[in-house]
């Protein structure tokens, strides 16, 4: 099998993603052409040497729509004999693009590729694409579906994680991100999206609140109490967990991850490939893996998905320098850490999306960039990047420093 | 059986008129006149509009369900089910206008003849019923009502009236648009009439069947989204998965609304089929339609006596019980004597009946005038000799040989020497109460449900003595006051209460294993029980329970088998001093502030949970075969005396899981071999109590069930 190495990867700053947020007046399009644009101008590259182009995206609907990547590419001024394929493995569609662009590369069917994802959360909002899961009877009814805030609150309630649990989490995450971006450790990534001037609409995440603290969130009502309560969903949690009483709801906006816009995107390439493109090869992808599991809780995955990856890859959990897991919610890191003995400050160390937003398509290409930062910073070598997924999934990458 | 006829204005009149039946049903020969006359009318070119009506009180009060129960394959039942659809397709599109002149009660394929129409305007009659309710006996409406209606009312307006099944009276009816007009009854025809001639020309298309139709607020939009992500939630929440055609009505709502009304059609048929064949449903028609019909119509009183008319009763203990019982003996037109110790506590057993009847008068259900009369009925009184000239005398007073003696004593020496006596014990045997009677033949057990209004069984116990004559006087009583009675012999707990106490035991002893007491009450409640057992016990105190146990333990001596559960009782009631909820402290907590009640907490130090938890699918089988078996055993023992009884008796007696036909339904619906194997399984890992009786071992060998010949279990 042919080696895949990663290049580079860059980002978009994330933008609140509501009408107020610096990015709302910018397409989806122009955030997956700054990131491309970035991608080829920060190399020089010959984008004819790049063979496809592989972007998430959580809500191909409406100006995101059908195959934003082959768009954006040409778009972006991309040599015209560049593919693209849109891919949604819901919240995990930035990692999966660059897996699956990392896959060409493996089997020797391209050269180089450019993973990544973009969402704006802003102007497409989540639903807009529709899907069975929780309208069709047929399938809601049979599968237990249950919305995501309400198997978060279920992981809280099953593994006895309190308000207080996932709160200081949360506060943890906020400061973590803020002293990451005092120190400019994302300044290699992060490319500012600029306007048909060349003028700067956003150069830093604007979603943090480093102010947080457990008194702030303290203040904020459960998110997903009422819809639990009233609409049923609590009933059905429990009637595929039964031995949970009820729900204990936990979570709310300050200790769930954000609405954000943003892109991603991440070269990647066999070593002749590099070489031809001139370039200097950043990481090795070790491995990568994708896994089901029980859809009602439909967040305990990312574990699994390590397990699956790291026995690919023939490591143990204590071979991992650094862990990178999106934080979904904060139940989801809690019981993460839980499973699979990972101690606090190997996982997620310059904040996450609790802190900094959660662009649904684009955030496994972003946080795949940041470790890799983080692991050239600290002189460390391995990191394992995992989120988990919409309907039970989780994916996971492996990838070593060379 | 159809009556057609054409007048000189070429208006047709279609009228439902089945001579031999109380009430006009569709079945095959029904509905083979019925297309025939409407074909006819279509094809008249002299018939410019068409009336549907009905020469009886009825309009038509829905299918007969002897057409589903008999369908032997899907094949047969979805031909059957096409056939009333095309009828039904072909008035729609026929080209003429069809008007529904609603008389009065239109239920199920009834009303969804009048939703086939063109326009639908009720007479105001008072007694008329609208609506679609088949989801109450596992089915769906399967001739175009759940295609219909919400293109008719919007998705939002018809899904809960389907899925709940719900009968409204006319004016309900005309408020959610299910008719389009209320008229005198008097004017009804010729109101139709009028319709046909000036308006019906110009309504000969449905608005599904114009160009462009589209449904408010539909399927593929946000709140259609909204209406249906919510409405799973809460249908599973409500149904826990145990009513397929819950499932199946939302599903045919969800799809069929997408396309048009002929698939629409399609798919509503193949989803009732799918109802129709299912063992759910035909357990509902078996048990809550036939098996309730029967007891409500006496099956099983004793021939020759004649119907005993009932004028004045009296009632013995004005406490909750007899309070309840004074109350639906008013309702029904009784005069009612009830009689307590001091005429305060008589008094207050009336004021019961009146804060029922002002909440009724408050809701607008009922005249204040109505209300007076009937408390006017019940006279609260400490005088023994008000009872002179009562047909019947039921005795609610304390659980207690002495004084349920000698109320007896005082009562019957005021009362006819043929009046009825009867005891409303749940826990003391009827023949050794009879020993405190001068008449012991006229002497028998009425078993009340709590709470009385609003129970609909009533368990009648024979005492060794009670004459043939006296069980079919008190069952006259019984349907007076219409209730549903069940006939068993006379033994400790009767029928309902020794098996209802099995399921509360079961989950007592699950919790002395060690089993999370969550996962007991969340499997009672997905087994399809109303309550889990530990909330139950809660709710019946559990001194009680351990009254009674220590009672029957004296009188068994050592006969008496302890009950894992035993200790568990000993130790709540005595040891931790929590007694259930009308202590605010049982396995539950209670909160004086009125929130929700929650599992103590200190559960898990005195029932320390075991490691390995077991499968909720095993935690429901305990749970659920271990009542079926007790009744299996009262079956054999002659407790209970038939099939029907006991069905019907749990269903309605402690609200043992509709869907499964009852307790002794349940066997035939696993399979009695099935069943049988499973319970030697149980009995070898829980305990003796599961071993199945001989009498159902040998049926099970056989390849019979309960009602008729069942699945033999794989060998």
């Amino acid at each position: 099998m042919t080696d895949a190495f990663i290049y580079d990867a860059v980002r978009t700053p994330r933008g609140r993603g509501k009408a107020s947020g610096s990015l709302h007046s910018v397409t989806p399009m122009h955030l997956a052409v700054t990131a491309l644009q970035a991608v080829r101008d920060r190399n020089q590259l010959d984008t004819s040497l790049v063979d496809d182009v592989v972007f998430g995206c959580v809500e191909p609907a409406g100006e995101q729509g059908a195959n934003i990547a082959r768009v954006a590419a040409i778009s972006a001024g991309l040599d015209e004999k560049v593919a693209g394929v849109q891919i949604n493995r819901f919240c995990a569609s930035g990692l999966e693009a660059c897996n699956m662009a990392a896959a060409q590369v493996m089997s020797g069917q391209s050269d180089l590729t450019i993973g990544g994802g973009v969402e704006s959360m802003s102007r497409v909002p989540m639903g807009t694409s529709g899907g069975a899961w929780p309208v069709d009877p047929a399938v809601a009814f049979d599968t237990y579906f249950v919305p995501q805030g309400i198997s978060a609150d279920l992981i809280a309630t099953k593994w006895g994680y309190s308000r207080d649990d996932v709160d200081a989490y949360a506060v943890e995450s906020q400061k973590r991100a803020a002293a990451a971006w005092a120190a400019g450790r994302f300044k290699n990534s992060i490319v500012p999206v600029r306007d048909v001037n060349g003028l700067t609409v956003l150069d830093r995440d604007e979603f943090m609140r480093p102010e947080t603290t457990m008194q702030t969130l303290a203040s904020l009502e459960p998110s997903f109490k009422v819809q639990g309560e009233m609409f049923g969903f609590d009933a059905v949690a429990t009637q595929r967990y039964p031995e949970v009483e009820r729900i204990n709801h936990v979570h709310h906006a300050g200790n769930s991850s954000g609405i954000v816009d943003g892109a991603a995107a991440v070269l990647i390439g066999n070593a002749e490939a590099g070489k031809r493109a001139g370039l200097k090869p950043r990481a090795r992808i070790r491995s990568f893996a994708s896994i089901g599991s029980e859809p009602t809780i439909m967040l305990t995955g990312p574990s699994f998905a390590a397990e699956k990856a790291l026995k690919r890859a023939g490591m143990a959990t204590t071979d991992i320098d650094l862990y990178e897991l999106n934080e979904a919610f904060a139940s989801v890191v809690l019981r993460f850490m839980e499973a699979l003995n990972i101690s606090h400050d190997k996982i997620n160390v310059n904040g996450g999306a609790i802190a900094m937003g959660h662009p649904l398509g684009a955030t496994g290409a972003m946080i795949l960039g940041t470790v890799l930062d983080e692991l050239e910073r600290t002189g460390k070598s391995t990191a394992l990047v995992t989120l988990c997924v919409g309907a039970g999934m989780g994916t996971a990458t492996i990838i070593e420093r060379v | 059986m159809i009556d057609y006829e054409v007048d000189g204005d070429g208006i047709a009149t279609i009228a439902w008129n089945m001579a031999d039946r109380p009430m006009n049903v569709l079945n095959n020969d029904s509905v083979g006149l019925f297309a025939e006359k409407v074909q006819a009318a279509i094809k008249d070119a002299a018939v410019k509009g068409v009336i549907i009506t009905s020469k009886k009180a009825d309009f038509v009060a829905g299918a007969d369900l002897t057409s589903v129960t008999e369908a032997k394959s899907a094949d047969e039942m979805m031909q059957k089910s096409w056939a009333l659809q095309s009828v039904f397709r072909a008035i729609e599109k026929s080209g003429k206008p069809f008007v529904a002149a609603i008389n009065g009660t239109a239920l199920g394929g009834g009303y969804e003849i009048c939703l086939a129409c063109h326009y639908r305007i009720a007479a105001d009659n008072p007694k008329t019923l609208i609506g679609l309710p088949e989801v109450s006996i596992g089915l769906l409406p399967g001739a175009g009502g759940t295609q219909r209606l919400p293109r008719m009312i919007g998705i939002r307006n018809a899904l809960p009236l389907i899925l709940e099944g719900k009968k409204q009276s006319v004016d309900k009816a005309l408020a959610q648009g299910l008719v389009d007009k209320v008229v005198p009854a008097a004017e009804l025809l010729a109101q139709a009439r009028q319709w046909l001639l000036t308006e019906g020309p110009k309504n000969t298309v449905k608005p599904w069947d114009k160009k462009g139709f589209r449904v408010a607020d539909p399927v593929q939009s946000p709140k259609g989204y909204e209406t249906f992500t919510a409405g799973n939630a809460m249908a599973r929440e409500k149904s826990f998965g145990n009513y397929p055609a819950v499932r199946n009505i939302l599903a045919c709502v969800y799809e069929g609304l997408q396309v048009d009304i002929d698939n629409g059609l399609k798919i509503e048929s193949r989803y009732f089929v799918n109802c129709a064949m299912s063992p759910q449903a035909r357990n509902m028609i078996r048990s809550l339609f036939f098996g309730i019909n029967e007891a409500n119509k006496l099956a099983g009183r004793p021939a020759g006596v004649p119907t005993a008319r009932y004028q004045k009763v009296g009632i013995l203990g004005a406490g909750m019980m007899g309070a309840g019982i004074a109350y639906v003996s008013a309702v029904a037109g009784l005069e009612v004597v009830l009689l307590d110790s001091t005429i305060e506590a008589a008094g207050k057993g009336k004021a019961y009946s009146q804060g029922l009847l002002d909440k009724k008068v408050a809701r607008g259900g009922m005249i204040a005038a109505e209300r007076d009369a009937i408390l006017a009925r019940i006279t609260p009184t400490v005088d023994y000799a008000d009872l002179k000239g009562c047909e019947l005398v039921i005795e609610a007073v304390f659980e207690n040989r002495e004084i349920k003696a000698d109320v007896t004593a005082k009562a019957e020496a005021v009362i006819g020497a043929d009046a009825i006596f009867a005891s409303n014990t749940s826990t003391l045997p009827i023949s050794g109460l009879a020993q405190a009677s001068s008449r012991p033949a006229n002497f028998i057990g009425l078993h009340f449900f709590s709470p009385v209004d609003k129970m609909p069984l009533v368990e009648i116990i024979l005492g060794k003595e009670t004459s043939p004559e006296c069980l079919a006087r008190a069952m006259d009583y019984v349907k007076r006051i219409r209730k549903t009675p069940i006939v068993v012999n006379d033994f400790r707990g009767f029928y309902t209460s020794r098996v209802f106490a099995t399921y509360v035991n079961e989950g007592l002893a699950m919790l002395a294993e060690g089993v999370a007491p969550a996962l007991i009450d969340n499997a009672g409640r997905m087994a399809g029980m109303p309550v889990g057992p530990l909330a139950l016990a809660d709710e019946v105190a559990l001194d009680l329970m351990l009254k009674v146990r220590k009672q029957t333990q004296a009188d068994l001596g050592d006969a008496y088998r302890p009950a894992p559960s035993d200790p568990v009782v000993a130790l709540m009631v005595e040891k931790l001093g929590r007694v259930g909820k009308k202590a605010g402290k049982g396995f539950y907590d209670y909160p004086a502030d009125g929130a929700k009640k929650h599992l103590w907490a200190g559960l898990a130090e005195h029932f320390p949970l075991a490691k390995e938890q077991p499968d909720v699918a095993e935690v429901k089988k305990r749970l659920m075969y271990i009542q079926s078996i007790e009744t299996a055993r009262c079956l054999e023992e002659n407790v209970v005396t038939n099939v029907r009884d006991a069905d019907v008796g749990s269903i309605l007696g402690w609200g043992f899981a509709p869907f499964l036909g009852g307790t002794l339904s349940q066997i035939d619906t696993v399979g009695s071999a099935t069943f049988v194997a499973e319970c030697d399984r149980l009995a070898q890992k829980y305990g003796a109590r599961f071993t199945p009786p001989n009498s159902l071992r040998d049926m099970a060998a056989k390849g019979e069930g309960y009602h008729g010949p069942t699945a033999k279990a794989a060998a």
